[in-house]
């Protein structure tokens, strides 16, 4: 793999983490516990969705082949799809949607800042938009987070179990690999080892603040990033790509 | 699950630097914070704002519409006090 092999491969992940979580939210629209809870999510769910977009887009670029968006997002079947398990993670109750953003968002946030950075001018370009929509998700989140975390007994003892469960998929995020090594190499990316410290850091401090427990260090789940996904995602994709794999190359 | 409502916020919007703030509507929330949060998700999706202030409609002191008349009425016919008469240069906007 050549760098800019490893730049495409990044960008599309980035595409990947964005777009599978954007589906996930989209799944709720519609199904709000409260008007204003519903329009955040629904806007959410649509800056995702253009985030994938332009990741998307840049990659098709940076491959040269004339692959669009679209051929991404709806052509590619689910062991080409390189996103982190924890966004696949159906979405449960409210406690569950909230969490598995936060522990995302500050990963997210903290890789964008640092892609805000680097060598490359459209990835810069593209990251230090998305960190402001970003900035935004997480400062809703944290507050829910924290709402919920130090609210009632039973809002308490959901959120914590939330987090118990999902804790498992936090540790692939800083799982890298070649395509890693190569955009922190030849792009000045983002070094994992120093978004960990600072993800362990941020995000022990939401959970302290919301009175809820750090989950002891355990076995950690992987595979997203090498397509293999978990048996929720077959579902997901499905969804998400029927239109297109029914009527192939359908438009408005 | 109870069924307590969220209390209500007013919400204003300044649309620009240098406009006042104008009532855009009002959400429920929580609490103060997320009030903000859902100010800003309901009401500045569009690029509206600038600026947001959210207050709880329980503090707000409102006028009686039963005393509408000793209120407002006497004001009515004093069309000495309004600047109709003064011509207002060009190019002043936002007066």
């Amino acid at each position: 793999m050549n760098n800019e092999q490893a730049l495409f491969k990044y960008v599309v992940r980035l595409g990947d983490n964005a777009l599978v979580l954007a589906q996930r939210l989209i799944e709720i629209v519609a199904d709000g516990p409260e008007l204003e809870e519903e329009l955040a999510n629904a806007n959410f769910s649509l800056d995702y969705l253009g985030q994938a977009r332009m990741f998307y887009s840049y990659a098709g670029e940076i491959e040269g082949e004339g692959r669009k968006e679209d051929d991404f997002a709806f052509r590619r079947p689910d062991r080409e799809f390189e996103n982190v398990l924890l966004v696949e993670q159906p979405n449960g109750h409210f406690g569950d949607v909230i969490v598995r953003s936060v522990l995302f968002d500050v990963f997210y946030l903290l890789q964008l800042e640092a892609l805000s950075a680097c060598s490359d001018d459209r990835l810069a370009e593209i990251s230090l938009k998305t960190a402001k929509e970003i900035r935004y998700h997480l400062r809703y989140g944290s507050q829910w987070l924290i709402r919920l975390g130090d609210g009632t007994e039973e809002s308490h003892g959901r959120v914590q179990d939330s987090l118990d469960q999902l804790w498992r998929f936090t540790g692939e995020l800083f799982d890298g690999d070649e395509t890693d090594e190569l955009v922190l190499a030849g792009f000045v990316g983002p070094d994992l080892d120093k978004l960990q410290a600072a993800w362990t850091g941020a995000v022990a401090a939401i959970v302290e603040e919301a009175t809820l427990a750090l989950p002891e260090d355990q076995w950690m789940a992987g595979g997203g990033r090498d397509g293999l996904h978990s048996e929720d995602f077959g579902y997901l994709i499905a969804d998400m790509q029927h239109l297109q794999r029914a009527y192939p190359g359908l438009n408005w | 699950m109870t069924d307590k409502n969220w209390p209500l916020y007013e919400v204003f919007i300044r649309a620009k630097s240098g406009l006042s703030h104008r009532h855009a509507g009002s959400v429920h929330a929580a609490d103060d914070e997320m009030a903000l949060n859902h100010a800003r998700d309901v009401y500045t999706r569009r690029n509206e704002g600038v600026s947001i202030w959210v207050v709880r409609s329980s503090e707000i002191v409102a006028s009686d519409p039963a005393e509408s008349a000793a209120l407002f009425e006497p004001a009515k016919d004093k069309i000495y006090r309004h600047p109709t008469f003064y011509e207002i240069p060009e190019g002043v906007e936002n007066l």
